[in-house]
Protein backbone atom coordinates (compact mmCIF):
# COMPACT_ATOMS: atom_id res chain seq x y z
CA UNK A 1 0.00 0.00 0.00
CA UNK A 2 2.63 2.28 1.12
CA UNK A 3 3.98 2.22 -2.34
CA UNK A 4 1.02 4.56 -3.84
CA UNK A 5 2.63 6.90 -1.77
CA UNK A 6 5.60 7.11 -4.08
CA UNK A 7 4.59 9.65 -6.82
CA UNK A 8 3.39 11.72 -4.15
CA UNK A 9 6.49 11.76 -2.55
CA UNK A 10 8.66 12.25 -6.39
CA UNK A 11 5.99 15.22 -6.82
CA UNK A 12 6.81 16.74 -3.55
CA UNK A 13 10.77 16.44 -4.54
CA UNK A 14 10.23 18.02 -7.98
CA UNK A 15 8.72 21.58 -6.36
CA UNK A 16 11.29 20.85 -4.13
CA UNK A 17 14.27 21.33 -6.28
CA UNK A 18 12.67 24.15 -7.90
CA UNK A 19 12.51 26.04 -4.97
CA UNK A 20 15.79 25.61 -3.72
CA UNK A 21 16.43 27.25 -6.99
CA UNK A 22 14.16 30.13 -6.71
CA UNK A 23 15.64 30.32 -2.96
CA UNK A 24 19.10 30.92 -4.64
CA UNK A 25 18.61 33.88 -6.10
CA UNK A 26 19.76 36.34 -2.94
CA UNK A 27 22.10 35.73 -0.37
CA UNK A 28 19.42 36.13 2.61
CA UNK A 29 17.19 33.57 1.14
CA UNK A 30 19.96 31.38 -0.12
CA UNK A 31 20.63 29.19 2.73
CA UNK A 32 16.75 27.76 3.04
CA UNK A 33 17.13 26.88 -0.83
CA UNK A 34 20.16 24.24 0.73
CA UNK A 35 17.65 23.15 3.06
CA UNK A 36 15.00 22.51 0.79
CA UNK A 37 17.09 21.19 -1.83
CA UNK A 38 18.25 18.39 0.90
CA UNK A 39 14.47 18.11 1.74
CA UNK A 40 13.67 17.47 -1.52
CA UNK A 41 16.64 14.54 -2.33
CA UNK A 42 15.83 12.74 0.82
CA UNK A 43 12.11 12.73 -0.58
CA UNK A 44 12.98 11.40 -3.84
CA UNK A 45 15.87 8.36 -2.55
CA UNK A 46 13.50 7.80 0.63
CA UNK A 47 10.19 7.17 -2.36
CA UNK A 48 13.12 4.96 -4.29
CA UNK A 49 13.99 2.57 -1.24
CA UNK A 50 10.56 2.04 -0.64
CA UNK A 51 9.66 0.69 -4.48
CA UNK A 52 9.20 -3.08 -4.29
CA UNK A 53 11.38 -3.82 -7.18
CA UNK A 54 14.19 -4.19 -4.45
CA UNK A 55 14.80 -7.06 -3.63
CA UNK A 56 17.76 -6.39 -1.89
CA UNK A 57 19.74 -3.17 0.11
CA UNK A 58 22.39 -4.45 0.62
CA UNK A 59 24.65 -3.27 -2.09
CA UNK A 60 22.44 0.37 -2.23
CA UNK A 61 23.85 0.84 2.11
CA UNK A 62 27.37 -0.15 0.64
CA UNK A 63 27.22 2.32 -2.07
CA UNK A 64 25.98 4.80 0.10
CA UNK A 65 28.93 4.75 2.89
CA UNK A 66 31.21 4.70 0.07
CA UNK A 67 29.53 7.73 -1.31
CA UNK A 68 29.79 9.54 2.03
CA UNK A 69 33.07 8.66 2.42
CA UNK A 70 33.95 10.47 -0.59
CA UNK A 71 32.22 13.52 -0.39
CA UNK A 72 32.41 14.66 2.86
CA UNK A 73 36.05 15.20 2.04
CA UNK A 74 35.00 16.77 -1.60
CA UNK A 75 33.04 19.14 0.44
CA UNK A 76 35.79 20.65 2.91
CA UNK A 77 38.20 21.35 0.29
CA UNK A 78 39.37 24.90 0.59
CA UNK A 79 38.11 27.61 -1.60
CA UNK A 80 40.50 27.82 -3.80
CA UNK A 81 39.88 24.84 -5.24
CA UNK A 82 36.48 25.08 -5.84
CA UNK A 83 36.86 25.19 -10.11
CA UNK A 84 38.67 21.39 -9.87
CA UNK A 85 36.23 20.04 -6.84
CA UNK A 86 33.33 20.87 -9.52
CA UNK A 87 34.65 19.86 -12.51
CA UNK A 88 34.93 16.65 -10.87
CA UNK A 89 31.94 16.11 -9.37
CA UNK A 90 30.42 16.82 -12.95
CA UNK A 91 32.44 13.67 -13.52
CA UNK A 92 31.05 11.98 -11.00
CA UNK A 93 26.86 12.62 -11.58
CA UNK A 94 27.80 11.74 -15.53
CA UNK A 95 29.63 9.18 -14.46
CA UNK A 96 25.76 7.91 -12.50
CA UNK A 97 23.69 8.51 -15.43
CA UNK A 98 25.88 6.70 -18.15
CA UNK A 99 26.83 3.52 -16.23
CA UNK A 100 22.58 3.34 -14.91
CA UNK A 101 22.13 3.98 -19.54
CA UNK A 102 24.32 0.74 -19.96
CA UNK A 103 22.88 -1.46 -17.12
CA UNK A 104 19.84 -0.39 -19.14
CA UNK A 105 20.94 -1.53 -22.32
CA UNK A 106 21.83 -5.10 -21.41
CA UNK A 107 19.12 -5.56 -19.37
CA UNK A 108 16.62 -4.56 -22.23
CA UNK A 109 18.20 -5.10 -25.45
CA UNK A 110 17.00 -5.89 -28.02
CA UNK A 111 13.42 -6.04 -26.57
CA UNK A 112 13.64 -2.42 -26.29
CA UNK A 113 11.55 0.32 -28.25
CA UNK A 114 12.85 3.05 -30.52
CA UNK A 115 11.83 6.07 -28.40
CA UNK A 116 13.62 3.80 -25.32
CA UNK A 117 16.73 3.40 -27.37
CA UNK A 118 16.72 7.21 -28.52
CA UNK A 119 16.88 8.56 -25.18
CA UNK A 120 18.98 5.77 -23.78
CA UNK A 121 21.39 6.86 -26.70
CA UNK A 122 21.56 10.43 -25.69
CA UNK A 123 21.91 9.70 -22.11
CA UNK A 124 24.82 7.78 -22.28
CA UNK A 125 26.39 9.84 -25.11
CA UNK A 126 26.34 12.49 -22.98
CA UNK A 127 26.96 11.03 -19.87
CA UNK A 128 30.21 9.19 -21.16
CA UNK A 129 31.48 12.16 -23.15
CA UNK A 130 31.10 14.20 -20.42
CA UNK A 131 32.39 12.07 -17.38
CA UNK A 132 36.31 12.45 -19.59
CA UNK A 133 35.60 16.17 -20.12
CA UNK A 134 34.84 16.47 -16.80
CA UNK A 135 38.14 14.24 -15.90
CA UNK A 136 40.18 16.17 -18.81
CA UNK A 137 38.66 19.49 -17.52
CA UNK A 138 40.32 18.58 -13.60
CA UNK A 139 43.46 17.83 -14.37
CA UNK A 140 44.08 20.90 -16.04
CA UNK A 141 42.53 23.09 -13.39
CA UNK A 142 44.71 20.71 -10.92
CA UNK A 143 47.40 21.53 -13.23
CA UNK A 144 48.14 18.07 -13.35
CA UNK A 145 47.87 18.44 -16.87
CA UNK A 146 49.46 21.66 -18.93
CA UNK A 147 47.17 24.36 -18.88
CA UNK A 148 47.90 26.31 -22.17
CA UNK A 149 45.48 24.84 -25.21
CA UNK A 150 46.95 22.10 -27.06
CA UNK A 151 46.64 22.52 -30.74
CA UNK A 152 47.04 20.39 -33.58
CA UNK A 153 46.63 20.18 -37.94
CA UNK A 154 43.44 19.14 -38.70
CA UNK A 155 41.95 19.02 -34.90
CA UNK A 156 38.73 19.94 -35.66
CA UNK A 157 38.03 17.78 -38.30
CA UNK A 158 39.23 14.85 -36.03
CA UNK A 159 36.98 15.91 -33.50
CA UNK A 160 33.93 16.54 -35.35
CA UNK A 161 34.33 13.38 -37.63
CA UNK A 162 34.86 11.52 -34.42
CA UNK A 163 31.46 12.99 -32.75
CA UNK A 164 29.98 12.14 -36.27
CA UNK A 165 31.04 8.71 -35.69
CA UNK A 166 29.56 8.24 -31.86
CA UNK A 167 26.65 10.07 -33.19
CA UNK A 168 26.01 7.37 -36.44
CA UNK A 169 26.39 4.47 -34.36
CA UNK A 170 24.00 5.76 -31.55
CA UNK A 171 21.77 6.16 -34.85
CA UNK A 172 22.14 2.80 -35.92
CA UNK A 173 21.89 1.30 -32.53
CA UNK A 174 17.94 3.57 -32.24
CA UNK A 175 17.07 1.54 -36.03
CA UNK A 176 18.88 -1.34 -34.77
CA UNK A 177 18.42 -2.18 -31.09
CA UNK A 178 19.71 -5.80 -31.24
CA UNK A 179 23.11 -4.62 -32.15
CA UNK A 180 24.65 -5.72 -29.24
CA UNK A 181 28.06 -5.58 -30.60
CA UNK A 182 28.09 -2.03 -31.73
CA UNK A 183 27.54 -0.43 -27.83
CA UNK A 184 31.01 -0.55 -26.25
CA UNK A 185 32.37 0.96 -29.81
CA UNK A 186 29.99 3.52 -29.12
CA UNK A 187 30.53 3.93 -25.14
CA UNK A 188 34.45 3.79 -26.07
CA UNK A 189 33.34 6.68 -29.09
CA UNK A 190 31.60 8.80 -26.46
CA UNK A 191 34.37 8.43 -23.88
CA UNK A 192 37.25 9.49 -26.46
CA UNK A 193 35.48 13.06 -27.77
CA UNK A 194 35.10 14.03 -24.45
CA UNK A 195 38.55 14.06 -23.76
CA UNK A 196 39.70 15.24 -27.69
CA UNK A 197 37.26 18.24 -26.47
CA UNK A 198 38.61 19.52 -23.58
CA UNK A 199 42.27 19.18 -25.18
CA UNK A 200 42.22 22.31 -26.86
CA UNK A 201 40.83 24.65 -24.21
CA UNK A 202 42.78 26.85 -22.20
CA UNK A 203 42.96 27.96 -18.31
CA UNK A 204 40.51 31.38 -19.42
CA UNK A 205 37.74 29.37 -21.11
CA UNK A 206 37.57 27.03 -17.89
CA UNK A 207 34.53 29.06 -16.45
CA UNK A 208 32.64 28.38 -19.94
CA UNK A 209 33.43 24.83 -20.28
CA UNK A 210 32.47 23.88 -16.81
CA UNK A 211 28.98 25.75 -16.94
CA UNK A 212 28.89 23.73 -20.23
CA UNK A 213 29.75 20.36 -18.63
CA UNK A 214 27.10 20.90 -15.82
CA UNK A 215 24.72 21.33 -18.31
CA UNK A 216 25.27 18.09 -20.15
CA UNK A 217 25.24 16.53 -16.97
CA UNK A 218 22.02 17.64 -16.41
CA UNK A 219 20.60 16.51 -19.96
CA UNK A 220 21.74 13.22 -19.36
CA UNK A 221 20.06 12.79 -16.25
CA UNK A 222 16.76 14.12 -17.71
CA UNK A 223 17.48 11.38 -20.91
CA UNK A 224 17.18 8.91 -18.06
CA UNK A 225 13.89 10.38 -16.73
CA UNK A 226 12.99 9.25 -20.34
CA UNK A 227 14.22 5.83 -20.45
CA UNK A 228 12.65 5.12 -16.64
CA UNK A 229 9.32 7.25 -17.64
CA UNK A 230 10.43 8.88 -14.47
CA UNK A 231 8.98 12.65 -14.35
CA UNK A 232 10.80 13.46 -11.30
CA UNK A 233 14.45 12.60 -13.20
CA UNK A 234 12.95 15.10 -16.05
CA UNK A 235 12.17 18.11 -14.18
CA UNK A 236 15.58 17.91 -12.12
CA UNK A 237 17.53 16.93 -14.99
CA UNK A 238 15.87 20.02 -16.66
CA UNK A 239 16.57 22.56 -14.42
CA UNK A 240 20.38 21.56 -14.13
CA UNK A 241 20.28 21.58 -17.94
CA UNK A 242 19.22 25.12 -17.89
CA UNK A 243 21.14 26.07 -14.96
CA UNK A 244 24.73 25.18 -16.89
CA UNK A 245 23.49 26.92 -19.97
CA UNK A 246 22.26 30.31 -18.73
CA UNK A 247 25.70 30.37 -17.05
CA UNK A 248 27.73 29.26 -20.15
CA UNK A 249 25.41 31.99 -22.32
CA UNK A 250 26.49 34.79 -19.49
CA UNK A 251 30.56 33.31 -19.68
CA UNK A 252 30.15 33.82 -23.64
CA UNK A 253 28.68 36.91 -23.42
CA UNK A 254 31.53 38.10 -21.12
CA UNK A 255 33.78 36.83 -23.36
CA UNK A 256 32.10 38.31 -26.28
CA UNK A 257 32.80 34.95 -27.93
CA UNK A 258 30.09 32.27 -29.72
CA UNK A 259 29.82 28.11 -28.19
CA UNK A 260 31.61 27.86 -31.17
CA UNK A 261 34.19 29.66 -30.46
CA UNK A 262 34.76 28.31 -27.21
CA UNK A 263 34.79 25.10 -28.11
CA UNK A 264 36.72 24.72 -31.62
CA UNK A 265 38.47 28.30 -31.85
CA UNK A 266 41.63 27.54 -29.61
CA UNK A 267 41.62 30.72 -28.57
CA UNK A 268 45.58 30.98 -27.27
CA UNK A 269 46.96 30.00 -30.81
CA UNK A 270 46.57 32.87 -32.69
CA UNK A 271 48.04 35.11 -30.06
CA UNK A 272 51.14 33.09 -29.36
CA UNK A 273 52.15 34.74 -33.18
CA UNK A 274 51.63 38.44 -31.97
CA UNK A 275 53.76 38.46 -29.47
CA UNK A 276 57.19 39.26 -29.23
CA UNK A 277 56.35 43.28 -29.98
CA UNK A 278 55.73 45.82 -26.74
CA UNK A 279 57.85 44.22 -24.43
CA UNK A 280 60.38 46.80 -24.33
CA UNK A 281 58.31 50.19 -23.83
CA UNK A 282 58.57 52.00 -20.34
CA UNK A 283 56.67 51.69 -17.67
CA UNK A 284 56.01 53.34 -14.57
CA UNK A 285 57.31 51.19 -11.58
CA UNK A 286 56.46 51.47 -7.91
CA UNK A 287 57.51 50.03 -4.90
CA UNK A 288 54.74 49.05 -1.69
CA UNK A 289 55.80 51.96 0.46
CA UNK A 290 55.06 54.18 -2.63
CA UNK A 291 51.61 52.18 -3.10
CA UNK A 292 50.65 52.22 0.54
CA UNK A 293 51.12 56.39 0.19
CA UNK A 294 48.77 56.33 -2.36
CA UNK A 295 46.47 54.14 -1.30
CA UNK A 296 46.05 56.42 2.33
CA UNK A 297 45.40 59.35 0.79
CA UNK A 298 42.69 58.25 -1.96
CA UNK A 299 38.94 58.27 -1.09
CA UNK A 300 37.45 55.66 -2.92
CA UNK A 301 39.74 52.63 -3.86
CA UNK A 302 38.41 49.99 -6.38
CA UNK A 303 40.14 46.22 -5.88
CA UNK A 304 40.17 44.40 -9.22
CA UNK A 305 40.72 40.67 -8.24
CA UNK A 306 41.57 38.19 -11.19
CA UNK A 307 42.78 34.42 -11.24
CA UNK A 308 46.53 36.03 -9.52
CA UNK A 309 44.91 36.60 -6.69
CA UNK A 310 43.39 32.89 -6.17
CA UNK A 311 46.64 31.16 -7.50
CA UNK A 312 48.66 33.17 -4.92
CA UNK A 313 45.72 32.95 -1.98
CA UNK A 314 45.93 36.52 -1.61
CA UNK A 315 42.80 37.11 -0.28
CA UNK A 316 43.22 36.64 3.20
CA UNK A 317 45.70 39.64 2.98
CA UNK A 318 43.44 41.20 0.61
CA UNK A 319 40.96 41.22 3.50
CA UNK A 320 43.54 42.79 6.16
CA UNK A 321 44.04 45.56 3.61
CA UNK A 322 40.63 45.90 3.32
CA UNK A 323 40.00 46.62 7.04
CA UNK A 324 43.49 48.96 7.56
CA UNK A 325 42.20 51.11 4.28
CA UNK A 326 38.33 51.49 5.66
CA UNK A 327 39.85 52.31 9.66
CA UNK A 328 41.61 55.04 7.72
CA UNK A 329 38.05 56.62 6.20
CA UNK A 330 38.90 54.76 2.46
CA UNK A 331 35.88 53.57 0.62
CA UNK A 332 37.07 50.04 -0.74
CA UNK A 333 34.88 48.26 -3.36
CA UNK A 334 35.38 45.21 -5.69
CA UNK A 335 35.19 44.58 -9.31
CA UNK A 336 34.34 41.56 -10.26
CA UNK A 337 33.99 41.09 -14.05
CA UNK A 338 32.24 37.88 -14.87
CA UNK A 339 34.34 35.49 -16.12
CA UNK A 340 37.20 36.79 -13.39
CA UNK A 341 38.82 33.19 -12.11
CA UNK A 342 37.76 29.63 -13.63
CA UNK A 343 34.54 29.46 -13.25
CA UNK A 344 31.56 31.45 -12.39
CA UNK A 345 31.34 33.44 -9.18
CA UNK A 346 34.77 32.13 -8.16
CA UNK A 347 35.91 35.62 -6.90
CA UNK A 348 33.48 36.18 -5.09
CA UNK A 349 33.27 32.92 -2.84
CA UNK A 350 37.13 33.38 -2.43
CA UNK A 351 36.45 37.03 -1.00
CA UNK A 352 33.56 35.87 1.12
CA UNK A 353 35.83 33.07 2.31
CA UNK A 354 38.48 35.66 3.68
CA UNK A 355 35.73 37.13 5.35
CA UNK A 356 34.91 40.41 3.06
CA UNK A 357 30.81 42.06 3.54
CA UNK A 358 28.98 40.82 0.23
CA UNK A 359 27.71 44.35 -0.01
CA UNK A 360 31.43 45.59 -1.24
CA UNK A 361 31.49 43.15 -4.25
CA UNK A 362 30.26 44.86 -7.37
CA UNK A 363 29.51 43.61 -10.52
CA UNK A 364 31.02 45.03 -13.96
CA UNK A 365 27.60 47.09 -15.06
CA UNK A 366 27.24 48.46 -11.73
CA UNK A 367 30.97 49.68 -10.95
CA UNK A 368 31.89 50.52 -14.41
CA UNK A 369 29.90 54.12 -13.63
CA UNK A 370 32.30 54.73 -11.08
CA UNK A 371 35.68 54.26 -11.93
CA UNK A 372 35.79 57.89 -13.17
CA UNK A 373 35.36 58.66 -9.45
CA UNK A 374 37.82 56.33 -8.25
CA UNK A 375 40.81 57.33 -6.65
CA UNK A 376 42.95 54.34 -7.52
CA UNK A 377 41.89 51.19 -9.38
CA UNK A 378 44.01 48.04 -8.10
CA UNK A 379 44.35 45.52 -9.71
CA UNK A 380 45.29 42.19 -8.77
CA UNK A 381 46.29 39.26 -10.99
CA UNK A 382 43.57 40.32 -13.61
CA UNK A 383 44.77 40.93 -16.82
CA UNK A 384 42.61 40.47 -20.07
CA UNK A 385 40.05 41.83 -18.71
CA UNK A 386 41.33 45.06 -17.63
CA UNK A 387 42.69 45.46 -21.32
CA UNK A 388 41.12 48.70 -22.91
CA UNK A 389 42.10 47.73 -26.35
CA UNK A 390 38.78 45.46 -25.81
CA UNK A 391 37.48 48.75 -26.81
CA UNK A 392 38.73 50.49 -29.40
CA UNK A 393 41.55 48.00 -31.01
CA UNK A 394 40.12 46.38 -33.99
CA UNK A 395 42.97 44.09 -34.39
CA UNK A 396 43.32 42.84 -30.49
CA UNK A 397 41.72 39.20 -30.50
CA UNK A 398 39.59 40.55 -27.17
CA UNK A 399 38.11 43.17 -29.41
CA UNK A 400 34.56 43.66 -28.12
CA UNK A 401 34.83 42.18 -25.12
CA UNK A 402 32.83 44.00 -21.97
CA UNK A 403 35.83 44.82 -19.65
CA UNK A 404 36.28 46.70 -16.41
CA UNK A 405 37.11 50.47 -16.85
CA UNK A 406 40.16 50.89 -15.03
CA UNK A 407 42.05 52.96 -17.25
CA UNK A 408 39.40 55.95 -15.89
CA UNK A 409 40.40 55.99 -12.46
CA UNK A 410 42.97 59.12 -11.58
CA UNK A 411 45.41 56.08 -10.78
CA UNK A 412 45.46 52.30 -11.64
CA UNK A 413 48.07 50.22 -9.77
CA UNK A 414 48.25 47.11 -11.32
CA UNK A 415 50.12 44.16 -8.83
CA UNK A 416 51.56 41.46 -11.38
CA UNK A 417 54.63 39.13 -10.90
CA UNK A 418 56.46 40.48 -14.00
CA UNK A 419 55.26 41.90 -17.34
CA UNK A 420 54.38 38.59 -18.91
CA UNK A 421 51.49 38.84 -20.78
CA UNK A 422 48.63 36.50 -19.37
CA UNK A 423 46.97 33.31 -20.38
CA UNK A 424 45.97 35.03 -23.30
CA UNK A 425 48.96 36.62 -24.68
CA UNK A 426 48.24 39.80 -25.67
CA UNK A 427 49.79 43.06 -24.52
CA UNK A 428 47.85 44.68 -22.50
CA UNK A 429 48.22 48.37 -22.93
CA UNK A 430 46.72 49.50 -19.35
CA UNK A 431 50.59 49.21 -18.10
CA UNK A 432 52.44 51.65 -20.61
CA UNK A 433 49.50 54.21 -19.57
CA UNK A 434 50.82 57.54 -18.23
CA UNK A 435 48.66 56.87 -14.91
CA UNK A 436 49.49 53.37 -14.34
CA UNK A 437 51.83 52.27 -11.45
CA UNK A 438 53.29 48.53 -11.82
CA UNK A 439 53.58 47.25 -8.16
CA UNK A 440 56.36 44.00 -9.17
CA UNK A 441 55.83 40.82 -7.07
CA UNK A 442 53.70 37.66 -5.73
CA UNK A 443 50.11 39.31 -4.97
CA UNK A 444 49.77 38.00 -1.44
CA UNK A 445 53.69 39.48 -0.71
CA UNK A 446 52.77 42.49 -2.24
CA UNK A 447 49.39 43.49 -0.36
CA UNK A 448 51.02 42.12 2.70
CA UNK A 449 53.85 44.82 2.36
CA UNK A 450 51.54 47.41 1.93
CA UNK A 451 49.43 46.36 5.08
CA UNK A 452 52.43 46.83 7.06
CA UNK A 453 53.05 49.97 5.52
CA UNK A 454 50.27 51.19 6.27
CA UNK A 455 49.29 49.50 9.78
CA UNK A 456 52.31 51.66 11.35
CA UNK A 457 55.29 52.38 8.85
CA UNK A 458 57.95 49.53 8.52
CA UNK A 459 57.91 46.11 9.53
CA UNK A 460 55.65 44.77 13.11
CA UNK B 1 4.00 9.87 -30.21
CA UNK B 2 3.45 7.32 -27.28
CA UNK B 3 1.34 9.65 -24.49
CA UNK B 4 4.27 8.76 -22.45
CA UNK B 5 6.91 10.40 -24.88
CA UNK B 6 4.10 13.09 -25.26
CA UNK B 7 4.14 13.78 -21.43
CA UNK B 8 7.80 13.35 -21.01
CA UNK B 9 8.67 16.44 -23.63
CA UNK B 10 5.71 18.49 -22.10
CA UNK B 11 7.27 18.04 -18.94
CA UNK B 12 10.74 18.45 -19.84
CA UNK B 13 9.61 21.89 -21.72
CA UNK B 14 8.08 23.24 -19.25
CA UNK B 15 10.51 22.30 -16.73
CA UNK B 16 13.22 24.00 -18.93
CA UNK B 17 11.06 27.33 -18.93
CA UNK B 18 10.92 27.41 -15.29
CA UNK B 19 14.66 27.00 -15.02
CA UNK B 20 15.26 29.36 -17.40
CA UNK B 21 13.14 32.02 -15.64
CA UNK B 22 14.40 30.74 -12.06
CA UNK B 23 17.95 31.23 -12.74
CA UNK B 24 18.50 33.99 -15.09
CA UNK B 25 17.14 35.95 -11.69
CA UNK B 26 20.04 34.43 -9.33
CA UNK B 27 22.63 37.37 -8.58
CA UNK B 28 26.04 36.32 -10.03
CA UNK B 29 27.66 36.69 -6.56
CA UNK B 30 25.98 33.46 -6.05
CA UNK B 31 27.25 31.54 -9.40
CA UNK B 32 29.27 29.38 -7.95
CA UNK B 33 27.20 28.30 -5.25
CA UNK B 34 24.21 27.55 -8.11
CA UNK B 35 26.59 25.45 -9.82
CA UNK B 36 27.31 23.24 -7.03
CA UNK B 37 23.75 23.58 -5.60
CA UNK B 38 22.88 22.29 -9.35
CA UNK B 39 25.16 19.36 -9.15
CA UNK B 40 24.15 18.00 -6.08
CA UNK B 41 20.08 18.48 -7.81
CA UNK B 42 21.46 16.19 -10.72
CA UNK B 43 22.87 13.51 -8.74
CA UNK B 44 18.65 12.85 -8.45
CA UNK B 45 20.21 9.85 -10.91
CA UNK B 46 20.39 8.42 -8.17
CA UNK B 47 17.02 6.91 -8.30
CA UNK B 48 17.64 5.30 -11.72
CA UNK B 49 20.90 4.23 -9.55
CA UNK B 50 19.21 2.70 -6.97
CA UNK B 51 16.49 0.90 -8.81
CA UNK B 52 18.92 -0.91 -11.16
CA UNK B 53 21.14 -1.82 -7.86
CA UNK B 54 18.46 -2.97 -6.07
CA UNK B 55 16.22 -5.01 -8.55
CA UNK B 56 20.01 -7.39 -8.60
CA UNK B 57 18.91 -8.57 -12.11
CA UNK B 58 21.45 -9.78 -13.64
CA UNK B 59 25.62 -9.50 -11.39
CA UNK B 60 26.62 -7.07 -14.72
CA UNK B 61 23.69 -4.61 -13.98
CA UNK B 62 23.96 -4.83 -9.97
CA UNK B 63 27.87 -3.99 -9.94
CA UNK B 64 27.45 -0.92 -12.79
CA UNK B 65 24.02 0.02 -10.04
CA UNK B 66 26.41 0.02 -7.25
CA UNK B 67 28.88 2.16 -8.33
CA UNK B 68 26.26 4.54 -9.70
CA UNK B 69 24.89 4.77 -6.61
CA UNK B 70 28.17 5.32 -4.95
CA UNK B 71 28.71 8.54 -7.58
CA UNK B 72 25.69 10.09 -7.26
CA UNK B 73 25.90 9.57 -3.36
CA UNK B 74 29.02 11.56 -3.58
CA UNK B 75 27.39 14.35 -5.05
CA UNK B 76 24.52 14.34 -2.62
CA UNK B 77 26.73 14.74 0.14
CA UNK B 78 29.28 17.06 -1.13
CA UNK B 79 27.40 19.16 -3.28
CA UNK B 80 24.84 20.08 -0.70
CA UNK B 81 27.02 20.59 2.14
CA UNK B 82 29.86 22.21 0.10
CA UNK B 83 26.87 24.72 -1.21
CA UNK B 84 26.18 25.20 2.35
CA UNK B 85 29.58 25.92 3.33
CA UNK B 86 29.58 28.68 0.47
CA UNK B 87 26.74 30.27 1.42
CA UNK B 88 27.66 30.36 5.74
CA UNK B 89 30.36 32.52 4.13
CA UNK B 90 28.41 35.45 3.00
CA UNK B 91 27.49 38.38 4.90
CA UNK B 92 26.72 41.97 5.16
CA UNK B 93 29.14 44.77 6.83
CA UNK B 94 28.78 45.43 10.10
CA UNK B 95 28.17 41.51 10.93
CA UNK B 96 30.80 39.65 12.12
CA UNK B 97 30.62 35.43 10.56
CA UNK B 98 28.38 33.32 13.15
Amino acid sequence: MIERAIPFLYLAAAGSFVLALKWLSAVSTARRGVIVGIAGMALAVGGTLLRPEIVSYRWIGAAFVAGTVIGVPMALMPMTAVPQRTALSHAFGALAAALVGTAEFYLRAPRIDRVTMGALVLEVLLGFLTFTASLMAFGKLQEILPTRPITWRFQNIVNLSLLGLAAGSGVYLVVRPDSVWLFPAFVSLSLLFGVLLIVPIGGADMPTVISLLNSYAGLSAAAMGFVLDNKLLIVAGALDGSSGFILSVIMCRAMNRSFTNVLFGAFGKVRDEDRPAGELRPVRSATAEEAAGILQAAGLVIVVPGYGMAVAQAQHKVRELYDVLTKAGVEVKFAIHPVAGRMPGHMNVLLAEANIPYDRLMEMEEVNSEFPQADVALVLGANDVTNPAARHDRTSPIFGMPILEVDKARTVMVVKRSMNPGFAGIENELYYLDRTLMVFGDAKAVVGSIVRELSGGGGR
Amino acid sequence: MSPELEQGLYVFVLATFVGLEVIRRVSPLLHTPLMSLTNAISAIAVVGSILVAGEQRTSLSTVLGTIAVACSMVNIVGGYLITYRMLRMFRKSGKEKP
